[in-house]
């Protein structure tokens, strides 16, 4: 058999992140070879770099036992590799023929041969038997149909290895076992499929072999019929991670959120999350477990009121908040470190100095009585943020998009801290930042857990997880499944609920 | 650092306008006209005492439209409508003013009242569509101009006029009474010999720093700037997008409410269907021209008044005045440019500065 793809040594940097780190990989041709792995453990960063999207650091890329040197994509694609990512590049208002042929011509007034491209198109559906109508408009078509356009246009390019992007991601069971069908049909003439995931059941189901990816490392490649998912899902998740040093509780009896019988409203056909129950007391962290997409970031969201409920009842302290606006919330004491710093933390193009006021705008803290903001205070009040936190900046005049990742990251932390809330929501705290700042923001959490403070903790990070909460709940498809005690929780444990293999 | 930093910033129009004036330069030497000869001519021209409150007495509502327009931008919305919007409030405060009569200062304070809000109100269709139908203003501002300009000339035609038969005289509102005007600065100056200098140049003024007021210091202003900045940001610290979208777009038509101010008190003293039109679009220019910059819009103003008041010379010396729009366009789109330079410059720097940091420790 030949090797389709040999990657030796790749290693791709980012400014405080190593994306990947040495990768060997060896795929057999006409196989399928799933790459799992948690979110940043460098999956994407790897494909997107054996498609020509990005350049490698070091290390080589043979493709069918010749090496290769990729600038774009275009490269990628003349030598055979196709792409069909998780979300769509389709325009609604083209035909399925339309979209197949885009951008195969350079733009020229000749006309397009389309009964041409029709007979190619056909040749290829009938080849794979993967039916589709050429003729129907791409709105017209369901998820699935959608994506088998996206695979079809890729073949039809030549492609001889077909990489795949959490293709499971947006399609429901039926369609699963459809794309199923057509990927062994794929095989079985001989195509080579990179099969991208997280879904472990699938990747079983489905894969001949099966590379595991953690924190940028390619941890092993194992045999399908041999693993099992509970052997995958501990070396997805690795337990030598460093793990935040654990230390008493320190629960009060008092309440710091309650939450009833919470359910989200419909939203594209379902609900993110459905009849929530729990509560947090001051001084305890609450953790939330689950694999991303799982509703944990709608719940966050609704309790801070830019995600609509349906019912339910969310309670801050004594006080019933369901009916109130964002600002109002925040006013009653919530503070809220989202989970994308750059986009919902930050005014990315403003000095620190302003950006501290982000959330308290309309509060007494920087409000005066005419309405004016007291700059004055901002600045005085980002640094202490900037100090406190250890932010490492120039001054507060530097606009926010200057700083690296981590410090970005501590002065969120910082200011959500500093504004004194009596129940603090952090979104994936420490996502993507360096361990120095890590641990800081690990430490800061704690402390502020000392003095009183409830925090809800939603984290893909399970030893931080572990390492922070006191009580442990997973939630798996909208529902709280479990709730554990860190004490005796694993990450295994809690992988294992959180893909649904124990309930 | 910090000042240094200023500096480069100020540069950038600076710089603009030298790079315009240098391809302006090209263009007249390719039509076979003296470049430097053209410009002392405008130069000569322009600094007269007749063109200097000419000059001024244009920037009035140029600048008060282009701030207008600069409140949308603020917070990324484009209010393309300024232009229906101040006609409709200069159209229905001349009516009103021409109906009643009051003392000076509640005269003039009742047609300043009624622009501004007929105006917000008009301007606040657009903030509604948005927020409730999902139509970008872009496009409902655009069409709102079509249906106002269709409603201004059916009301002054038909609602405010009284057809004369066999009258040869063009629809027009009554003429306010002495009490609705704006008086000229001349006397108070001790101006003599010179056209009249338009009073409302001090409510320009104090309109530049209301609205520096309210965007810059305000916690709606704050909100606003946070939206146009980052909508997410904005709206997870607690901004309402749907509110602030209506109302950014009242206050920017209720800045436009101010635009006809000054014609209408000040020269025309009626509407008629020659009552100046076009300065919605021209503020555009200005707040692009200035930032959004109080300081820098009313410079913008100002340029532009006054290339448009030195072209007039032109036409008399033989070189042909479009070489003046030509100019107008250039310098706009070197402002741009220079701006889009100095703002990648600056933040390369800031992030070395902030690299730096890290490095030292």
């Amino acid at each position: 058999m030949t090797l389709a793809i040999d990657l030796s040594n790749i290693s791709k940097s980012f400014p405080g992140v190593k994306a990947n780190d040495e990768i060997n990989l060896k795929i057999q041709e006409g196989t399928i070879h799933a790459i799992v792995g948690e979110n940043g453990a460098g999956k994407s960063t790897l494909m997107k770099i054996l498609y020509g999207m990005l350049k490698q650091d070091f290390g080589s890329i043979k493709i069918f036992d010749s090496e290769v040197n990729f600038s774009s994509p275009k490269d990628a694609i003349s030598e055979g590799i196709g792409m069909v990512h998780q979300h769509f590049m389709l325009a609604d208002n083209l035909s399925v023929l339309e979209s197949i042929i885009l951008g195969m011509d350079k733009a020229s007034l000749k006309i397009l041969n389309k009964s041409k491209y029709k007979d190619e198109i056909n040749e290829i559906t009938e080849k794979y038997s993967m039916p589709l109508n050429t003729q129907s408009m791409i709105d017209e078509l369901g998820v699935g149909e959608k994506q088998r356009v996206e695979i079809i246009k890729v073949l039809f390019r030549g492609a001889k290895i077909l990489i795949l992007d959490e293709p499971t991601a947006v399609l429901v069971p039926q369609e699963v076992s459809e794309l199923f069908n057509n990927l062994k049909n794929l095989k079985d003439s001989g195509v080579t499929i990179i099969f991208i995931s997280h879904k472990l059941d699938e990747v079983l189901e489905i894969a001949d072999e099966i590379s595991v990816m953690r924190g940028g490392k390619h941890i092993d490649t194992v045999d399908a019929s041999t693993v099992s998912k509970t052997d995958l899902a501990e070396m997805m998740i690795g337990q030598n991670l460093p793990t935040p040093p654990k230390r008493e509780k320190n629960s009060k009896q008092d309440k710091s959120l309650t939450i009833k019988n919470l359910t989200a409203e419909i939203d594209k056909g379902r609900r993110a999350f459905e009849n929530i129950n729990f509560s947090i007391n001051q001084g305890e962290v609450v953790g939330i477990a689950g694999v991303e997409g799982n509703g944990q970031r709608e719940l966050a969201e609704s309790i801070l009121g830019v995600y609509p409920i349906e019912s339910g009842e969310i309670i801050l302290g004594e006080k019933t908040i369901n009916d109130l606006s964002t600002r109002d919330r925040r006013e009653s004491g919530l503070s809220f470190i989202p989970e994308d710093r750059q986009s919902q933390g930050l005014l990315m193009d403003v000095s620190l100095s302003e950006n501290v006021i982000l959330g308290k705008q309309s509060s007494n803290k920087y409000k005066s009585r005419y309405s004016n903001i007291k700059f004055n205070e901002a600045s005085k009040n980002s640094n202490t943020v900037i100090e406190n936190f250890d932010v490492r900046t120039p001054g507060n005049n530097t606009l926010a998009l200057a700083l690296s990742g981590g410090n970005q990251q501590k002065f969120v932390v910082g200011r959500e801290i500093e504004n004194k809330p009596s129940l603090l929501i952090a979104s994936q705290p420490t996502r993507g930042i360096d361990i120095g700042a890590q641990s800081l923001i690990w430490n800061k959490l704690r402390d502020a857990r000392d003095d009183g403070l409830g925090v809800l903790l939603i984290s893909a990070d399970l030893d931080e997880l572990i390492g922070l909460s006191d009580r442990i709940y997973v939630i798996y498809e909208g529902s709280f499944v479990k709730e554990l005690d860190p004490e005796n929780a694993t990450p295994e444990i809690l992988g294992s609920y959180m893909t649904g293999l124990k309930t | 650092m910090k000042l240094s930093l200023k500096l480069t910033t100020l540069l950038a129009p600076v710089f603009a306008i030298i790079v315009a004036f240098g391809l302006s330069t090209i263009m007249l030497y390719l039509i076979g006209e003296d470049p430097i000869e053209t410009f002392k001519i405008m130069y000569d021209y322009g600094k007269t005492g007749k063109s200097i409150v000419s000059i001024l007495n244009r920037s009035v509502p140029l600048y008060i439209s282009a701030v207008a327009v600069a409140v949308g931008f603020k917070m990324g919305l484009f209010n393309i409508g300024v232009e229906s919007q101040y006609l409709m409030g200069a159209l229905l405060s001349a009516a009103l003013g021409a109906a009643v009569a009051l003392p000076s200062f509640l005269h003039i304070t009742l047609i300043i009242f009624v622009a501004v809000i007929s105006s917000a109100f008009w301007a606040a269709i657009a903030g509604y569509l948005k927020v409730k139908k999902g139509v970008h203003e872009v496009i409902s501002t655009i069409m709102l101009n079509y249906i106002g300009t269709g409603i201004i000339a059916y009301l002054l035609a038909n609602i405010f006029f009284e057809k004369v038969e066999l009258s040869t005289t063009a629809p027009q509102t009554d003429l306010l009474p002495e009490t609705a005007r704006i008086p000229s600065l001349n006397a108070f100056l001790g101006i003599e010999d010179l056209p009249n200098l338009h009073g409302f140049i001090i409510g320009a003024v104090f309109i530049g720093i209301l609205y520096y007021w309210i965007v810059w210091k305000t916690s709606l202003g704050f909100d606003l700037r946070a939206t146009g900045s980052s909508p997410m940001a904005a709206k997870f610290s607690g901004a309402n997008p749907a509110r602030l979208t209506i109302l950014a777009m009242m206050i920017s038509g209720a800045f436009a409410g101010f635009v006809g101010i000054a014609p209408l008190t000040g020269y025309f003293f009626k509407y008629t269907t020659d009552f100046p039109s076009g300065l919605g679009f021209a503020g555009i220019t200005v707040a692009l021209l200035g930032r959004n910059h109080p300081v820098g819009m009313a410079l913008g103003a100002i340029l532009l008044s006054f290339l448009e008041r030195s072209a007039q010379i032109l036409d008399l010396k033989d070189v042909p005045k479009e070489i003046e729009k030509i100019m107008q366009a250039v310098i706009v789109l070197t402002v741009v440019v220079a701006y889009e330079v100095v703002k990648r410059y600056v933040t390369n720097r800031q992030i070395k500065e902030a690299s730096k940091v890290v490095a030292n420790d």
